[in-house]
């Protein structure tokens, strides 16, 4: 059951922020919603009220990490639609190979 | 330059679209919840910044492009493409931000009330963003 409301909660929430990306102009600011964390609203909540303050804390320590993944991502998203002009549905897919490969990599690092 | 609002965006997005963002975004969601799970907070928190909005947000941005320069008769690739380098600029700002959320959830969590903290944790990442973006404008 939480499993379900998690992943209802989760869809509503990403659908939530896509929309107000759709609406807002100029294109530059509507993708600031484009990194919304949205994941990270819908998880956290379950999870102090599943798992306790603790638990919460040390995934949003991981977050931080996993933050710098996503610069990397969009930074390479941006440079293969803009300089190579790969088309947006390839550079988004491919460019995914980065964040996992950072995740990883400062996971090693500092978070092991 | 301005921020503004195009409600009439709302129904270029047809209603497939929005239920492939629902699937993927709940998805990316219980994933990460699963994750936490079996590999522990360290490993699962990685994934609460995971771009879940961003692939499908800037695939139907090019798209969405293209369909109305096909409809004047011209060719919307190329303006597909430098809509969608935009809104990739955007989530590069909003990437900035995630790091104000991340550090104000793993800072006060322990002390103030988990509404709040989201609450001031969203804001955190909004003002950022907007503040970095106002710098480079």
């Amino acid at each position: 059951m939480s499993l379900l409301f998690r992943f209802l909660i989760g869809g509503f929430v990403v659908c939530a922020f896509a929309s107000l990306a759709d609406v807002l102009k100029p294109k530059t600011f509507a993708g600031i919603f484009g990194a919304a964390p949205s994941v990270a609203l819908a998880t956290l909540a379950l999870t102090v009220s599943q798992d306790g303050k603790t638990f919460a804390m040390e995934e949003a320590r991981s977050m931080l990490a996993g933050a710098a993944a996503f610069l990397a991502y969009a930074f390479t998203c941006l440079q293969l639609i803009a300089r190579l002009h790969w088309s947006p549905f390839r550079a988004a897919t491919v460019a995914l190979l980065v964040w996992f490969a950072s995740s990883g990599i400062l996971w090693l690092l500092l978070l092991r | 330059m301005c921020i503004r609002f195009n409600f009439a965006a709302i129904r270029r997005t047809k209603p497939n679209e929005y239920t492939a963002r629902f699937l993927f975004g709940g998805s990316v969601t219980l994933l990460a919840g699963l994750i936490a799970r079996e590999y522990g907070p360290a490993i699962g928190g990685l994934f609460l910044a995971f771009p879940a909005i961003f692939p499908a947000g800037v695939t139907l941005i090019a798209k969405h492009e293209e369909r109305r320069r096909q409809k004047a008769g011209l060719n919307g690739k190329e303006r597909g493409k430098r809509a969608a380098a935009l809104d990739t600029r955007g989530a590069v700002i909003g990437a900035c931000g995630l790091f104000s959320f991340a550090f104000t959830v793993y800072t006060l969590l322990s002390t103030w009330a988990t509404s709040a903290v989201l609450g001031l944790a969203t804001l955190a990442w909004l003002a950022t963003s907007v503040l970095i973006w106002r710098l480079r404008q």
